[in-house]
């Protein structure tokens, strides 16, 4: 070929219906590879009835001021502990702006509210219609996840510099409402999604 | 290097076969009659003796795999049952245990050994290169096989690598529930890590098949780092490899049987005979002796994602070495102060390996008085283990002069006999 003409073909002629059928083949294939694909990764996530157990129902009624109880919530441990007034004030006395992460990390806030005592306690927790429940047990429940948010260690109880958690692996502390304070974990310790479902169960999830 | 192949078959079968499927002519001129440098010493057995570590591995693999129960309530009781009731299966269970660590101690010799003789450099970068995928792959075996007899420090080692992950920006979070399956480490990561921990082994051995496929186009390197010249430089594999490796491999089986025998769980954690319990975290969690040098750089940095990404990097960095030594001469043998750094950098891992060993904040003996923890141990030694591969290869090239290399491999072998009072060089 020596002049160039326009609108040729991988072989120097106008597009031919086999160029059609080349290129729709190669776009099937792509379609096709990506829809198959798919389902071998999906089938890694949670399964349905792995998400089926997603709730779980604490007793608070016997729960005594400063006990702490380790329940399982969706597989992963979970520390509840109805705190003494002390560790509740210490907790509120901290200055917000102090923190290593200032964010609730509550799932019943959701994102970006300040990681206040109040927004971290059974406070932020539902109440089922007609339950009545106490404002200073509300204020004095908290529920946190009990894997360090470093490396999902659980961290020990009564230990560390705020005398709340500790996680001895990698020295992470937490304060009495469960937010990172020293240490190489990023985030405080989540707050699962919570509902009073009568005057002495607090419904996980 | 492979010339013109010298088979020859000589039954009418091996006649038959080899118009069809030349596969004992490819053995032949790959194993039996393959030209090697005549000047191999015994740090190039550790080839060979990877072989055997991998044929270990994969038939008592299978084995296991016969009576091992892969789900949570099930799997710390079979791997028990297998130990005391599964005929031989506490020798089974120990050869595969004691093996994992045996394979890691032999392909540390290789790698090393491959860094000190310059067998990365070019031509055989590709070689070197897989041979570090080899490396990554069987590092994913080990972890998802320590994970599988569900003891404490299986679970928290899993649940500590998996939440690695979790550093990562925006993906973090989906990518670590996605490997878990669930919410945590569960049934669901046990069985999946099962089914990819006997899937992996065989993916090793692919890729080992290109790792002697690589070796086998430019042919050894060997420790003057002179490329063959003539064929008075080599000797056929067969007899005189296969007899020096063999020699090799039995005295390596000696030591193998030593633990298997005497002192099976010396390589494991205590920790592994408590039963996996999600609600206590054992006080110390540390990885398998041949990773600890990766856990001291992970916890040297304050910040979990640098963390993250200076472990793989430190992994990672082996992928670009041959582009970072700028030498143009091979073996640090004849590298006067290449030699010195390279000492330091062996030094250096284990002094990683013992910072992993240890809490960070533990004094180290000896220097506790001075203030060095093994956090700054670890930091320090960290620095250096990147500054090896960024900044002291690469400086080195200018800056060294290398001292007299020998004309051949046969030279430095036997002499050079025009030569006055040739400088006794030993055989090795």
């Amino acid at each position: 070929m020596t002049e160039a003409v326009e609108n040729t073909g991988a072989h120097g002629q106008e597009p031919s219906r086999r160029d059609f059928i080349y290129i729709a083949t190669g776009g099937a294939l792509a379609v096709g590879g990506a829809f198959t694909i798919w389902p071998f990764i999906d089938q890694m996530n949670p399964a349905a009835d792995t998400l089926a157990l997603a709730s779980t129902e604490v007793n608070i009624g016997e729960l005594e001021e400063g006990q702490e109880i380790t329940v399982i919530y969706r597989e992963r441990p979970h520390f509840v502990r109805r705190r003494t007034a002390a560790e509740v004030e210490s907790a509120r006395d901290v200055d917000i702006a102090s923190l290593p992460d200032r964010d609730a990390r509550n799932f019943n806030l959701g994102d970006g509210v300040p990681a206040t005592d109040e927004n971290r306690s059974a406070m932020t927790a539902e109440i089922a219609d007609g339950v009545e429940i106490e404002d200073a047990l509300r204020a004095a429940l908290l529920v946190t996840s009990a894997n360090c948010t470093h490396l999902g260690c659980v961290p020990t109880e009564g230990a560390g510099d705020y005398g709340a958690w500790f996680c001895p692996c990698h020295g992470s502390h937490y304060d009495t409402s469960g937010r990172i304070r020293r240490g190489p974990a990023p985030e405080n310790l989540s707050v699962p999604v919570m509902t009073f479902t009568s005057a002495s169960v607090l419904r996980l999830g | 290097m492979s010339g013109p192949s010298t088979y020859e078959p000589k039954t009418g079968f091996t006649k038959w076969l080899d118009a069809r499927l030349p596969v004992v002519r490819l053995g032949w001129d790959s194993f039996v009659d393959f030209p090697t440098p005549r000047n191999l010493n015994y740090w190039y057995t550790f080839g060979g003796i990877l072989t055997v570590c991998l044929m270990i591995q994969i038939i008592t693999g299978i084995v296991l795999a016969m009576h091992y129960v892969p789900h949570i309530d099930h799997a710390f009781a079979s791997v028990q049952r297998i130990d005391r009731d599964v005929n031989y299966g506490w020798l089974i269970r120990s050869i595969h245990a004691v093996g994992a660590s045996m394979f890691f101690l032999a392909v540390y010799m290789h790698i090393f050994r491959g860094l000190y003789y310059g067998s990365y450099k070019a031509p055989r970068e590709l070689l070197w290169i897989l041979g570090v995928v080899i490396y990554l792959l069987m590092m994913a075996a080990a972890f998802l096989g320590y994970v599988l007899p569900w003891g404490q420090m299986s679970y928290w080692g899993a649940m500590v690598i998996t939440n690695l992950l979790g550093a990562f920006p925006i993906i973090g979070g989906p990518i670590t529930e996605w490997l878990w399956g669930g919410f945590s480490v569960g049934n669901a990561t046990l069985n999946r890590f099962f089914s990819l921990h006997y899937l992996i082994p065989f993916l090793i051995a692919g890729v080992v098949g290109l790792h002697v496929w690589a070796l086998h186009v430019p042919g050894n390197n060997n420790p003057t780092g002179i490329e063959v010249k003539s064929n008075r430089d080599t000797l056929p594999f067969h007899p005189y490899y296969t007899s020096k490796d063999g020699f090799g491999i039995a005295l390596f089986m000696v030591i193998f049987a030593f633990f298997v025998f005497y002192w099976p769980d010396a390589l494991g954690h205590s920790d592994n005979f408590i039963p996996a319990d999600p609600l206590v975290t054992p006080a110390l969690i540390v990885p398998e002796w041949y990773l600890l040098p990766f856990y001291a750089i992970l916890r040297a940095v304050p910040d979990k994602l640098g963390g993250v990404l200076l472990m793989f990097g430190a992994i990672g960095i082996l992928f670009v070495l041959p582009w970072l030594d700028t030498s143009k001469v091979r073996s640090m043998r004849y590298r006067p102060l290449a030699r010195w750094f390279f000492g330091f950098f062996v030094v250096a891992c284990l002094g990683l390996g013992w910072a992993g060993a240890e809490l960070p904040d533990t004094p180290v003996p000896g220097l506790g008085a001075i203030g060095v923890d093994f956090l700054l141990l670890g930091r320090v030694l960290t620095i250096y283990y990147f500054a090896y591969f960024l900044v002291i290869l690469p400086v080195l090239g200018f800056v060294e002069k290398p001292s007299e290399r020998p004309a051949s491999i046969e030279e430095s072998v036997l002499g050079n006999t025009s030569k006055p009072a040739p400088a006794a060089v030993p055989a090795e």
